[in-house]
């Protein structure tokens, strides 16, 4: 408690303890609050549309990707690889290369990011907008201290002198659970464990206070005993500041313990929405029920159960069709989906949104 | 009676002592998941076992003959008894090769001339059209690609496939595939298998026996049911709370124990039981005295833990309220008398 109640920008105490207790009625007051509307969302994204210029012609990655972060909340996106999460990360505060043309809209607290100059962009990077990567140790300069580099984040945006970017620096350590703060501050990269290493990149990104935490695979290169603790610190960060938090991940196990509410990607489009426990307990597209079913579950053995298999393989789109891009793969596909593109609509409830023609509306045994 | 037999297996690089003194038996037919974090040993295990790596000490023994220091020639007659399919199937197949030549290559080292027949054979088996021969495995994907290394590796007919990490590199939907077809062809063929991963949801879906690998050493082992039931390790108890279960209504309803992230280092592991360090119930004798594995239940259900008395009974850190690893955030949460 006392390490976090020194960082400067807390939210008021009603808010720190609304937080605690969604966390023990397992994310229900959250949940709420994600998806009702209420107020204006912190991150909004509408038709987002990236292309890359490649050898080949060009390549289709996200096609007209809608959702929306509200405030404190944790949004999974999920999907396997190429489906387009990465590229949708990268995308909202325009980190992809010149090879990436990005169509549509991102708004954050109401202003567009979509086109803003380099002056804008760098002025929201770390300060309204923040990121963590897959792999913790070559997004840390090897040759600073980790104090050293938590520190530069500080001075450059917020002009903190070097002996108070140095007392803020021990006090995030502390939010981000790294023990003996005081001692490792002055330790380099290579000296940390995996785990750690990761903290420091956490405590980077929350070293101004961003609004939104973009969290790109946090704990893929992780082993299971130390995920455990890194998705604790994302979950006290929600709590304890207030962080928004874009999950993304190919981990159904970590979208079940952390988001509030899930898109699912499928080739480059977002084919379902919904809240977390929804999401799992009636998945309505095809893709997404398939994905459940394919992982293994507890109890189940090979010698009386049997993993659900994808037929097929996943597209690699020059451009998207008018049609839906899992038709092929797809169990319950009809006529229509090899013509017509489905939008996402809402279906059963009004926050669970589907882009299929034929959604599953049969209770799913997961 | 076993397929194979590893009597205190060592195996150190230099100062790296990355595996000190394994003892495991695969019964043939049995599938025996080795389980544990990166850097505990269990791929140099899997290594030693089809002697890429000659052992520093122990013996490993394959259908009764002793192979831990044989020479290459003196090997060769033994290796089609034993197989290994690895990670990542990019990296472990030869690009300048077709599929047919991958599939066939253990055929050609034993001196048989005419391969198509057992390849085509073999590339059904795994699922594989008898066409996808004459490709490049460049051509294929990461799913297809891994059914030709499984292909690969039991068209020799082993007694035991080592599986290191067969299924990590994959996707969710083509892991799913890529067990099926381990589960089908271990039902249909009646190898023994090693299934190295840190996967436990596989381990659950696949092994019939499972053995827990810390820090180079084997700290818990024993048939899946009561592994996964009633383990009495705390490192076993800490791995099972800590993976995440892919339903939030049950995720959420439980606490993973933390640990704190410092891994000790192989070249100087603790003495005494080398999970002192990170063990949250560990005491003085911990430190001091290295603890022996002993039976402690049916179906040579064993442990190394000082704290587990003979008939298994022992403490369980998935019970204790609070948690570890030092300052974290929920620790915190939790003095403030906020349960999750």
């Amino acid at each position: 408690m006392s390490a976090i109640s020194k960082v400067n920008t807390e939210p008021p105490a009603g808010t720190g303890q609304v937080g605690s207790t969604a966390a023990g009625t397992g994310q229900a007051g959250s949940n709420a609050a994600g998806t009702g509307g209420v107020g204006v969302p912190v991150l909004e994204v509408r038709g987002l549309t990236v292309t890359f210029r490649t050898e080949d012609g060009p390549l289709s990655a996200v096609d007209r990707v809608d959702f929306e972060v509200a405030d404190q909340e944790v949004l999974a996106v999920v999907g396997e690889s190429g489906c387009g999460k990465s590229v949708t990360a990268m995308s909202l505060a325009g980190l992809l290369p010149r090879t990436a043309s990005v169509d549509g809209s991102v708004r954050l607290d109401g202003r567009e990011l979509v086109g803003a100059d380099k002056k804008t962009l760098r002025s929201i990077r770390g300060r309204e907008i923040a990121y963590i990567f897959q792999e913790p140790m070559t997004s840390l300069n090897p040759v600073f201290t980790v104090g050293n580099q938590i520190g530069e984040v500080l001075r450059i945006h917020n002009g903190l002198s070097r002996s108070t970017a140095r007392k803020r620096s021990v006090e995030l350590l502390k939010l981000v659970g790294i023990p003996s703060a005081e001692r490792r501050i002055d330790d380099y990269p290579h000296q940390l464990s995996g785990g750690m290493r990761q903290r420091v990149m956490i405590a980077m990104a929350v070293a101004c206070d961003p609004k939104v935490l973009i969290a790109d695979e946090p704990t893929t290169a992780l082993d299971v005993t130390i995920q455990a603790g890194i998705l604790d610190v994302l979950r006290g960060l929600r709590e304890r500041l207030g962080t928004s938090i874009v999950l993304i991940t190919h981990d159904l196990g970590v979208v079940a313990d952390l988001a509030d509410r899930v898109a699912v990607m499928y080739a480059g489009r977002v084919v379902e929405t919904a809240n977390v426990n929804e999401l799992f307990a009636q998945p309505k597209h095809p893709y997404t029920a398939g994905l459940l079913a394919a992982s293994p579950s507890a109890g189940r053995h090979a010698g009386t159960h049997r993993l659900n298999e994808i037929p097929g393989l996943v597209p690699v789109l020059a451009e998207q069709p008018n049609a839906c891009t899992f038709a092929d793969r797809c169990s319950r596909a009809r006529d229509t989906c090899t013509t017509e593109q489905p939008l996402l609509t809402a279906e059963g409830t009004p926050n669970h949104h589907v882009a299929c023609w034929n959604p599953v509306r049969e209770p799913v045994e997961v | 009676m076993y397929a194979l037999e590893l009597e205190d297996l060592v195996m150190h690089f230099g100062p790296v002592r990355a595996v000190d003194g394994v003892s495991l038996r695969i019964r043939k037919g049995s599938v025996v998941a080795l389980v544990g974090e990166s850097g505990s040993g269990k791929s140099t295990v899997g290594r030693s076992i089809v002697r890429l790596l000659e052992p520093t000490g122990g013996t490993v023994r394959l259908a009764d003959a002793d192979i831990t220091h044989l020479s290459r020639r003196r090997l060769r007659p033994h290796r089609r008894d034993v197989s290994i399919v690895f990670q990542d199937p990019a990296g472990s197949l030869d690009p300048r090769l077709s599929v047919g030549d991958i599939v066939g290559e253990p055929l050609r080292l034993m001196r048989q001339r005419d391969t198509t027949g057992p390849v085509a054979e073999a590339l059904r088996r795994v699922g594989l059209r008898p066409e996808v021969a004459q490709r490049s495995p460049h051509e294929l994907s990461g799913g297809q690609r891994q059914r030709v290394s499984i292909a690969r590796a039991l068209i020799s007919s082993p007694a035991l496939l080592v599986a290191d990490e067969p299924t990590s590199a994959l996707d969710v939907s083509v892991q799913a595939s890529v067990l099926n077809l381990l589960a089908d062809l271990q039902r249909d063929l009646g190898f023994a298998c090693l299934f190295i991963t840190h996967d436990l949801s596989a381990v659950e879906y696949l092994a019939d026996e499972v053995a827990v690998m810390y820090l180079g050493q084997l700290v818990e082992q024993g048939p899946r049911e009561r592994i996964f039931g009633v383990p009495a390790h705390p490192y076993t108890q800490a791995l099972l709370s800590a993976a995440p279960v892919p339903n939030p209504v049950a995720q959420r309803a439980r606490q993973p124990v933390l640990l704190g992230d410092d891994l000790p280092s192989p070249i100087d592991p603790p003495p005494g039981c080398r999970f002192h360090t990170r063990c949250p119930v560990a005491v003085e004798k911990c430190r001091t005295v290295v603890p022996e594995a002993r039976v402690i239940g049916e179906g040579g259900h064993q442990v190394a833990c000082h704290l587990v008395s003979d008939d298994g009974t022992g403490p369980d850190v998935r019970e204790r309220p609070g948690r570890w690893g030092g300052e974290s955030i929920q620790t915190q949460s939790n003095e403030t008398g906020v349960a999750r």
